[in-house]
């Protein structure tokens, strides 16, 4: 005797398509003209950032640094689905997320920059450091859910992960954790195609990722990740049911620029690929729609942009004031200092190990 | 209250569950089973399911998901069924419970405790009698603890559970009913970081913990030689002013442990030693460990684990300098 005893699906969801047209029965109740503007400059912004981070590693005043361009819907429309409530648990990628929840700019370019300082975020924002051994945080996230469920707070945790991700065994064994508890756990897949040069359909060979939730028996969802409406509504639909179990949402997106500032990926990628998504750019399609609408004009834009540049320059200009002391380091490693780590900074200040670098 | 470290962890488990209602209890079996050494025995119908929880059998989630308890102001206290099974979960130790503090300048930090069974003697199946101490131990930002006696599991584990530091807690198998000693029943500390003096002597000093605390006792009462023995208790931080006290007190110095001898905690405090006693001693540093291989079937244990007669030679040896 064979029966099936389980069928599954992926529905796939998209609200404002590549042309600019809104599918406006779709469109979240009380997402109006305001919200969607407020959209559009945080996506904008992340992309000015962007910009201005790789500027800063090619001229040498940041270190390796993983640009998030062509990727501003999933992690806008993900950040402002959110409740001031609710907690973000990145891996190495998500400035914009990061700029959304109100992280300061100086952290990031202190990050980016080198310095472990950049992770000083205030716990009021709900956000946790990047992580950047892949879906390592997958399990903290896990955890830090499993808290929130604990002590009965009314928030969820949203964790990003990579296509490549879901290849790591943390990824599964998380998923699989929150949904044995029931955890308040919005997990997103940042389908953005490529995990450095290994493209998407040699990482896995399902058909979605997001059906790697199912057999986790957790909700799954597959978005336009290139949409910030579709992705906002389904972060803010997992959010909504966050206190009745984990839900797993792919967001189909495309990484535009390299991996990090470490690889080429005009190696082992095809143009005509990347052209091709061009042709769906996330913020291009919010001002096709909000110009038709008469909303935005190239004047609003400039003085956008402009606002951006000062924003960012100040951001810039304090994270590179900052003079590291290597104490620091000492001071951070366990809630005491122990008697043999205090032996080996002392003996570098008695000496002056760290003089030439000074 | 006469107790065995199993009773004694127990107990320590029970107060700490008591004092603190954000810490938690999880791991494979440790719930209505109480762990398959029955450390959490009880605990769960004392505390509820809430409290002393069951997982999936994930060991790299088991810790991962502690971590970020840890972070939102939770004590958990994991249970990884076998040191050898723990490595699963390795990469969560050492990239991030290690790390945390220190990558966010001490804005998140993971107050946690990991605690395994550790260390071989009792023919268990491959896998099942690692001594790890040291790969948790080079890191830095990881806290390794191994007690050797009932008192000491308890007073650890208790200020295990009140530091604000990941707490790696390594209970060896062979010691979890040895031997009974009395134990408070209340709630009470053994210093993290200090070292225990077993017993006082002036012919050489032997540095060791764990499983062979017990044997060098066995030993050093036989041959009644007069030794400064010292339990280590924490293998990291060190307490090295205990070891070089010792050293300079005996001119003489013996490490013993059971794990491997290559690049073990011997190594480390044979360096030490070197670097700040040498003029004080009147003969070479010695170690006893297991020898440099990996850890064989039951069937071979007898022949791999450090024995009376092997820590006697080195005795012997050290004494006819």
């Amino acid at each position: 005797m064979i029966k099936r005893v389980f069928e599954g699906h992926v529905d796939y969801m998209q609200i404002l398509d590549e042309k600019g047209n809104m599918d406006q029965s779709a469109l979240p109740s009380g997402l109006g003209d305001d919200a969607i503007l407020e959209m559009y400059r945080q996506m904008s912004f992340a992309r000015a950032l962007d910009a201005k981070a790789l500027s800063l590693q090619r001229q040498g005043r940041a270190v390796t640094y993983a640009p998030l361009l062509g990727q501003e819907a999933t992690q806008i429309g993900a950040a402002l689905a959110m409740r001031k409530s609710d907690l973000f648990v990145p891996n190495f990628r998500q400035h914009g997320v990061f700029i959304a929840r109100g992280v300061p700019l100086y952290n990031i370019f202190m990050f980016w920059r080198g310095f472990e300082e950049g992770n000083i975020i205030s716990r009021e924002l709900g956000v946790f450091p990047y992580i950047v051994p892949v879906s390592s945080q997958m399990p903290h996230a896990a955890g830090i859910a499993f808290a929130q469920k604990y002590k009965g707070a009314d928030a969820a945790v949203v964790a990003f992960c990579g296509d490549g991700g879901t290849s790591e065994g943390d990824f599964y064994e998380a998923l699989n954790f929150a949904g044995v508890f029931k955890l308040p756990l919005v997990a997103i897949i940042e389908n953005n195609q490529w995990a450095i040069s290994v493209p998407r359909k040699n990482q896995s060979a399902a058909e979605t990722l997001a059906q790697k939730g199912i057999a986790a028996g957790v909700e799954v969802m597959q978005v336009d990740g290139n949409d910030v409406i579709a992705v906002y509504k389904a972060v803010g639909d997992a959010i909504g049911r966050a206190k009745a179990g984990t839900t797993l949402i792919e967001c189909v997106t495309y990484r535009m620029s390299m991996h990090t500032t470490a690889d080429d990926p005009t190696k082992y990628r095809p143009d005509a690929e990347v052209e091709a998504w061009k042709q769906r750019d996330p913020i291009a399609r919010v001002g096709t729609y909000l110009r038709a609408k008469g909303l935005w004009d190239d004047q609003k834009e400039a003085g956008m942009q402009e606002g951006f540049k000062k924003t960012i320059d100040e951001g810039v200009e304090k994270a590179e004031q900052f003079k590291p002391d290597p104490k620091s380091m000492f001071d951070n490693v366990y809630s005491f200092m122990p008697q043999t780590l205090k032996d080996e900074y002392d003996e570098a200040v008695k000496e002056g190990f760290w003089q030439q670098q000074r | 209250m006469q107790m065995n470290m199993v009773s004694a962890l127990n107990s320590a488990l029970d107060a700490i569950l008591k004092e603190n209602e954000n810490a938690v209890v999880l791991g494979e079996d440790v719930g209505t089973d109480g762990g398959v050494f029955r450390v959490t025995d009880g605990l769960r119908s004392k505390y509820g399911e809430k409290r002393v929880i069951d997982t999936p059998l994930a060991e790299s989630v088991i810790i991962g998901s502690s971590i970020g308890m840890a972070m939102c102001g939770m004590l958990p206290i994991a249970e990884i069924q076998f040191a050898g099974f723990m490595y699963m979960g390795f990469d969560e130790l050492i990239n991030h419970a290690a790390r945390y503090r220190s990558r966010s300048r001490s804005t998140f930090t993971v107050p946690m405790i990991v605690r395994t069974p550790v260390s071989g003697g009792v023919r268990t199946l491959e896998h099942h009698s690692d001594s790890p101490e040291v790969y948790y131990s080079h890191v830095g930002g990881l806290i390794v603890v191994e007690p050797s006696s009932p008192y000491d599991a308890k007073g650890l584990l208790i200020k295990a559970s009140r530091m604000k530091d990941p707490v790696i807690f390594l209970e060896p198998t062979k010691l979890y009913r040895l031997f009974k000693q009395e134990v408070p029943e209340e709630p009470y500390e053994v210093e993290i970081g200090k070292a225990s003096k077993v017993s006082e002597g002036d012919d050489l000093a032997i540095i060791t913990y764990g499983t062979m605390v017990p044997v060098v006792k066995d030993v050093v009462a036989q041959k009644k030689v007069s030794a400064e023995v010292i339990d280590i208790r924490t293998i990291n931080p060190l307490d090295e002013a205990a070891i070089l006290e010792a050293a300079k007190k005996t001119g003489k110095v013996l490490i013993v442990h059971e794990a491997q001898l290559g690049f073990g905690a011997g190594a480390e405090i044979a360096a030490r030693l070197a670097e700040k006693a040498i003029f004080d001693l009147d003969a070479p540093i010695m170690r006893v460990g297991s020898d440099s291989l990996p850890y064989p079937f039951p069937g071979y244990e007898q022949y791999y684990i450090p024995n009376a007669l092997k820590i006697s030679r080195a005795i012997d040896k050290l004494l006819s300098q």
